[in-house]
């Protein structure tokens, strides 16, 4: 038994999602990612289960583990009641702990998620914030959603909404002393850690390619190899 | 299967919900994309059934959405969880009812992990009591909103105005019901009927006049995958998963779809937009899309409030043939006007579909 496997089974989601897989394979023909991915569930969970360090070295250091949608629906067909969602959970945060996501494509995205997501966590105290959803990189959000950022005060005062307004309702503005709590959450839970080493590990990144921060992440945003696709 | 083993398996799946009495908190995409439906929710359940629905700004964002990214670890969301359960606590509830399917599937899973190990309770305790000095509580039940509005269907349908019926014809419009995944796929007891034939949705479609669509990809994933909708060069999974449902529910002709997720409503009426504008195909009749509905704006339109109070210009896909069909009627020059009949400009016309 290695150290990087002796690290995951500390993870509650591998307790509770990784009973005797009998890799029967159920989990990869229910999934949505392996039809799109090539990608396979089975596999994963067939390698953590074998406890071999240099395989699961492998597994966290691949785009593998990033092609997984989180739906879940795997969970409800396994017949041994494993969680194979929840085990990728668990690999991609060893994965970002240490340090293997900057090996893999889709690994290095996560600077994007978590600088858009935290980033709308910390200032506004919701994953997703209207001002920061912006047309020009959602186009698929459509023609009325451009009408909305164009209007937005508009739209959504004859929505009802209290859009960074005082009091409650739908994207009001929280106070400040609610988000001072959420930070104080994040920095004695690990989610200022974790933010902080995405962050550096990009930046670092950034700077051997000669590449400004915005430079980085808009590569990183866009940037698609062709290799990850199930043909 | 033989009758009575099906309905063997639905009381297995029968839950608890509450009258009354809720701390409500809001949902990051609902309120985003459709802050009218849950203005709709608080209003219909507040003003027309006369229930008490409490909601405070204090409360946030869960953080399921940054979870499922893995932008934050476990640890972060479940503090972040058990200050929500400490506000409803505080503010002297003890049922609490969520707008998004990602926070309820993610307190399900929270509250079945606090269970099973209890030293990881007692750490977010302590969290919770070093970051906010806020005392941990848990909830005596968690809904989800259309728990609720499931709850409340026949109330809704003895004020009915309109009914999802073709008034034309005289037959039940033929309604696509799309459970979000995180509602019952995980914890199949938590939701009403389960993860297999999950009857939340299809309960208020038969309530209020509709004929529920069966289909081979009912239970498919819309495709949103938290990163991978997020991150731009990974949308064709969320748009491959929704192709594959309508490709799926196309030859059964449905006149409309109703979802209890925040997010599906808004990738199943997007991602129609992009198949017609890169394909030119369109999965309604006559160049129209099939409208996508949440379940708020269906009880809203059910009791007769107007559409464009509901939010339903805010759809990319128009609502109209489904409320030409119900008989609603619609004043088509205020449907982009703001508060008070302000001109606040339209969308651009969009020629691929309807």
């Amino acid at each position: 038994m290695g150290k990087l496997y002796e690290r995951l089974m500390k993870d509650y989601r591998i307790k509770e999602g990784l009973n005797a897989c009998i890799n029967c394979g159920t989990c990869t023909a229910i999934c949505p990612a392996a039809e799109f991915y090539k990608y396979d569930p089975r596999q994963i969970v067939d390698t953590v289960q074998s406890q071999d360090d240099a395989e699961i070295e492998k597994l966290l250091k691949s785009d593998t583990i990033w092609y997984c949608g989180e739906c879940m629906s795997c969970v409800t067909r396994c017949p041994r009641k494993n969680a194979p969602g929840l085990v990728v959970m668990a690999l991609r945060s060893l994965s970002i702990d240490m340090g293997y996501f900057m090996e893999s494509e889709k690994g290095r995205q996560q600077y994007v998620v978590s600088k858009d997501l935290c980033g709308n966590i910390l200032n506004y105290g919701y994953c997703v914030y209207p001002r920061t959803f912006k047309y020009a990189t959602h186009q698929e959000a459509g023609k009325v959603w451009k009408w909305e950022e164009e209007h937005m005060d508009d739209v959504y005062e004859r929505l009802n909404a209290n859009l960074d307004g005082e009091g409650p309702g739908a994207v009001r503005k929280i106070p400040q002393k609610d988000l001072d709590e959420i930070k104080k959450i994040f920095d004695i839970t690990g989610g200022t850690d974790r933010v902080n080493a995405v962050k550096a590990a990009a930046e670092k990144r950034a700077k051997e390619l000669g590449l400004t921060e915005e430079e980085y992440f808009n590569k990183i945003y866009t940037e698609c190899n062709g290799a990850h696709l199930n043909h | 299967m033989i009758y009575e083993g099906k309905q063997k398996i639905w009381s297995d799946y029968q839950k608890e919900i509450p009258d009354d009495h809720y701390f409500y908190v809001r949902s990051c995409i609902r309120q985003t994309f459709f802050p009218a439906s849950e203005w709709a929710f608080l209003d219909i359940t507040r003003n027309k059934l006369n229930k008490n629905i409490f909601e405070t700004e204090h409360h946030t964002t869960c953080g399921g959405i940054a979870y499922h990214s893995d932008a934050i670890p476990q640890e972060t969301v479940m503090t972040i969880i058990a200050r929500q359960f400490a506000l409803m606590h505080k503010y002297g509830y003890e049922n609490y009812v969520c707008s998004c399917i990602t926070s309820f599937g993610l307190y399900c899973e929270t509250l079945e992990s606090w269970r099973e190990f209890p030293d990881l309770q007692n750490k977010i305790a302590e969290n919770l009591k070093k970051a906010t000095g806020l005392d941990f509580a848990k909830p005596k039940f968690l809904v989800h909103a259309s728990d609720l509005m499931y709850k409340y269907k026949n109330l809704i349908a003895a004020q009915a105005k309109f009914k999802l019926v073709d008034k034309n014809t005289g037959k039940p419009l033929r309604v696509v019901e799309h459970i979000g995944c995180h509602y019952s796929k995980m914890f199949p007891s938590k939701g009403v009927g389960g993860a297999e034939y999950p009857y939340v949705l299809a309960g208020m479609i038969e309530a209020w006049g509709g004929e529920v669509v069966d289909y081979p990809e009912r239970r498919h994933c819309c495709g949103f995958g938290f990163r991978q909708y997020f991150v731009q060069s990974n949308r064709g999974y969320s748009l491959a998963n929704t192709h594959k449902k309508f490709e799926s529910m196309e030859p059964y002709k449905p006149d409309m779809i109703i979802t209890n997720c925040p997010g599906c409503p808004y990738f199943m009426d997007r991602w129609q937009y992009v198949i017609a504008e890169t394909q030119g195909k369109t999965y309604g009749q006559n160049g129209h899309g099939i409208p996508v509905f949440t379940y708020e704006e269906v009880a809203g339109l059910v009791l007769g409030y107007n559409p464009w109070d509901l939010g339903l210009q805010t759809h990319q896909v128009g609502p109209e043939p489904v409320l030409d069909k119900m008989g609603i009627h619609y004043d088509p020059a205020k449907k982009y006007l703001g508060k008070n009949g302000k001109n606040i400009g339209k969308p651009d016309f969009v020629e691929c579909i309807k």
